[in-house]
């Protein structure tokens, strides 16, 4: 089991992490990714092809918020809900969404590359896989874990001081079992925030 | 706040040269995911803030459910918010009055 970031002067930041735990990341982002790139919505309904130069220069894009509770928190709205506000939003989205998805995409990879790096796929069961990571690296780390659990706590819609409610759980619990990656994936965090004190 | 870095300084400044009757402000919401040290490594490390501003900034997303954590013109506010949002906090801009 990791024991998370650390910082150390020789070697950067870093974390060694077992087979298990480094494949279950590479998991995770990977559907992430699948989700950021599956909900890119139709051109059709996103206002683009109505002027050619908007997106020769890339200033189209998705005006509608996405359906997807997850799509929804990962790509929010960039007004808060008044009335009037939805020329705004939509205008919002059409500029930001598309490099927003992305963003997250290129740091959900730099994810899953650093730990392929590392020899998350070759590695024998009991091999350690030694992650180091350096400015653009961490950036990604930081970001990525952030979407990872956004969108697994959208999915089992947790809520300040819901604590008791996941310790309640049977151990077989489906849900149970997720949540606990949620909170894996917040000890990983913290930690990663703590090593750049 | 007692804490003000020179980088506010200068921003504040220019804003209220060009934008005087009209401040718009980003607001950072409270969600139940993000963690208190990220969020405000988030303020100090995007914003410049002091650890003393940006813990306190956390403190109130976490207290009062939202704060206004920078103010100045629509665009540079759009730039902030997209940015927050870069970083999977839940952010919006608004006018400075409308609240």
């Amino acid at each position: 089991m990791t024991s998370g970031f650390t910082r150390a002067r020789r070697r950067g930041v870093h974390a060694r992490f077992d087979v298990a735990e480094a494949s279950l990341i590479v998991s995770l982002a990977g559907q992430v990714i699948e989700l950021l790139r599956d909900g890119v919505p139709d051109p059709q309904v996103t206002g683009a092809g109505e002027d050619p130069l908007d997106e020769l220069v890339g200033m189209s894009g998705p005006v509608t918020r996405p359906e997807d509770p997850v799509l929804r928190r990962l790509l929010p709205d960039g007004y808060s809900d008044e009335p009037g506000s939805e020329d705004a939003n939509a205008e919002f989205r059409r500029f930001t969404e598309r490099g927003l998805r992305d963003d997250k995409v290129a740091n959900a990879e730099a994810v899953i590359a650093s730990l392929q790096v590392a020899g998350a796929d070759a590695a024998a069961e009991d091999d350690p896989v030694d992650v180091e990571l350096d400015q653009a690296g961490v950036q990604a780390w930081l970001r990525c874990l952030t979407d990872l659990r956004l969108a697994i706590g959208t999915r089992l819609g947790v809520a300040d001081g819901d604590e008791s409610h996941w310790e309640s759980l049977p151990d077989d619990d489906q849900a149970k079992a997720m949540h606990d990656v949620y909170d894996w994936l917040g000890f990983l965090q913290e930690s990663l925030v703590r090593s750049l004190r | 706040m007692v804490t003000t870095a020179p980088s506010e300084v200068e921003e504040s400044d220019v804003d209220e040269r060009v934008l005087a009757d009209v401040p718009w402000v980003t607001v950072v919401w409270n969600d139940p995911v993000n963690l208190m040290s990220y969020v405000a490594y988030v303020f100090r490390t995007y914003f410049g803030y002091s650890e003393a501003k940006a813990d306190k900034l956390m403190m109130a997303v976490h207290e009062e459910g939202r704060a206004a954590v920078s103010n100045g013109s629509r665009e540079a506010m759009e730039r902030d918010v997209q940015a927050m949002h870069s970083y999977g906090l839940w952010a919006t801009l608004q006018k400075a009055d409308a609240s």
